[in-house]
């Protein structure tokens, strides 16, 4: 299972990408593969503003609907659009074409709750 | 998952499902395998190709000798004295109340032996309810805990299968396949040709590895459900119930009324205020799931009791019981109403 250097990670799964203040979040290899085959996804809206912790997306697979959580507090400031009409790519590229949305940081600190991604692995049992 | 792994039971095949990767579930008291390497591609395997189910969890029960008809058609719904040694039929085990225990494909194997496949969670309930209400000189076997059972489906399963190419639909034979004798049954749950084997426990093994060395796809529950609900087969348990009719879930032509007296059969309201409907989501919209409001006029009418992404069709599928008459609905999903429309069933339909 894929687990890229250069991300942080939430227990329940996301991976984030820090630019400046911007934290960029999809969720792992190891979730696409449990979830498996993705046919839906419900970013949340752009301009909402999210808590850490909190349900802010729903990704649906064939079998069931999972809750997808933010992993730190701000403003969306943009989500992928291509989910909509392909969902799959959160299948296909989940560290890629499969991003789902953009935060604005409210608090920096709150990155250093996120695991790191050998603490990620272990996690998952890799 | 919440159900405890230890208290599930599991089928000879538990093994090879591993062995092939199966990502394992609890279903009706089981471990069962939900799918293999993902349900689309097993779902399509079966709607292009040819599939094959472990479907040991269901339970068999044999019902025999002189008053077996007399007795199976005051439990059922369906016109037991139809049935030639051979056939086959699906069919309705009914309370007083008309409320529906289980449904079933009931086997005439010989003119006084019956088979009755039935649905795993229910096995203890049908076995008693049955020893209860047929009489004492029937012999009831239930043959569940040493009988397995493999479902082949799929437009080219007959490839597999040749020996049963002559067998036509709903009906059962005798064969020795791979060395093991079983009975092969033109029967099945995904709308596809394809075969239902049925045989003692140890066997299963070979005979599921016979397959697959051929060719065919391993399918777990997830496709099978996906298959089913495409072709609008009820799941009991979601869309059938105890506490609901066999005319309200539009089974209607599984009761023969005019047979003489069955359990259920005085109280099956014969217009029913409620009617399970199949539908179809309007574009793009989150799949529909068991227990999303079904909303018509402004109010709720009912709710779906099964749903999905159809793979087949690419929208949003489900079956849920609505207040007769009903023409316009909507289903509520975490609070949106999403349009979807009423359809006949079944909701797939194939070009033969």
């Amino acid at each position: 299972m894929s687990i890229p250097q250069n991300l942080k990670f939430a227990k329940s799964h996301e991976w984030v990408r820090v630019e400046g203040n911007l934290a960029t979040i999809g969720i792992t290899d190891h979730a696409q593969h449990e979830l498996t085959d993705v046919v839906y996804v419900e970013v949340p809206k752009p301009d909402a503003e999210v808590e850490a912790g909190k349900p802010c997306a729903v990704v649906e697979s064939v079998k069931a609907a999972s809750d997808i959580y933010a992993p730190v507090s701000g403003d969306i400031v943009a989500v992928n659009e291509d989910l909509a009409s392909q969902p799959e790519l959160v299948n296909q590229d989940p560290y890629g074409k499969g991003w789902m949305f953009q935060i604005k940081l409210r608090d920096p600190g709150e990155l250093n709750e996120l695991l790191s991604p050998s603490d990620y692995s272990h996690h998952i049992g890799a | 998952m919440s159900v405890a792994t230890e208290s599930l039971r599991r089928t000879p095949l538990y093994a090879a499902h591993l062995e092939r990767g199966a990502k394992l579930v609890g279903f009706g008291g089981w471990e069962m395998p939900v799918q293999y390497t993902g349900i689309l591609a097993e779902h399509n395997a079966v709607r292009q190709h040819a599939g094959l189910f472990d479907i040991s969890h269901m339970g068999e029960v044999i019902i025999a000798g002189p008053q077996a008809e007399t007795a199976l058609n005051r439990l059922l719904t369906n016109d037991v004295r139809a049935l030639a040694p051979g056939q086959a039929q699906y069919t309705l085990l009914c309370n007083e109340a008309g409320g529906i225990i289980d449904d079933l494909i009931l086997y005439r194997l010989e003119p006084a032996v019956f088979l009755l496949v039935i649905n795993a969670s229910h096995i203890p309930r049908d076995v008693e309810w049955i020893r209860t209400h047929a009489p004492a000189d029937v012999v009831l076997d239930n043959i569940s805990d040493r009988t397995a059972a493999l479902a082949l489906q799929g437009p080219r399963a007959v490839q597999y299968l040749p020996a049963a190419a002559d067998l036509k639909p709903f009906h059962i034979t005798r064969l020795t396949l791979a060395g093991k004798p079983c009975w092969v049954a033109r029967t099945g749950y995904t709308g596809e040709d394809g075969f239902e084997i049925i045989c003692d426990d140890p066997d299963v093994v070979t005979l599921w590895n016979y397959f697959l060395q051929a060719g065919v796809t391993p399918c777990g529950l997830g496709a099978r459900d996906t298959l089913r609900l495409e072709m609008c087969y009820p799941l009991h348990g979601n869309d059938i119930t105890e506490n609901t009719t066999p005319l309200e879930a539009g089974l209607g032509k599984y009761v023969n009324f005019d047979k003489g007296d069955f359990i259920g059969r005085d109280a099956i309201d014969r217009s029913p205020t409620r009617k399970l409907i199949a539908f179809k989501m309007t574009g793009k919209t989150p799949p529909p799931r068991p227990h999303y409001p079904i909303q018509s006029a402004g109010r709720v009418v009912g709710e779906v009791t099964s749903g999905t992404q159809s793979p087949t069709l690419g929208y949003g599928i489900g079956l849920g019981y609505v207040a007769a008459g009903t023409t316009d609905i909507a289903i509520e999903i975490r609070g949106q109403l999403f349009p979807a429309t009423m359809e006949k069933k079944p909701l797939l339909r194939k070009n033969k």
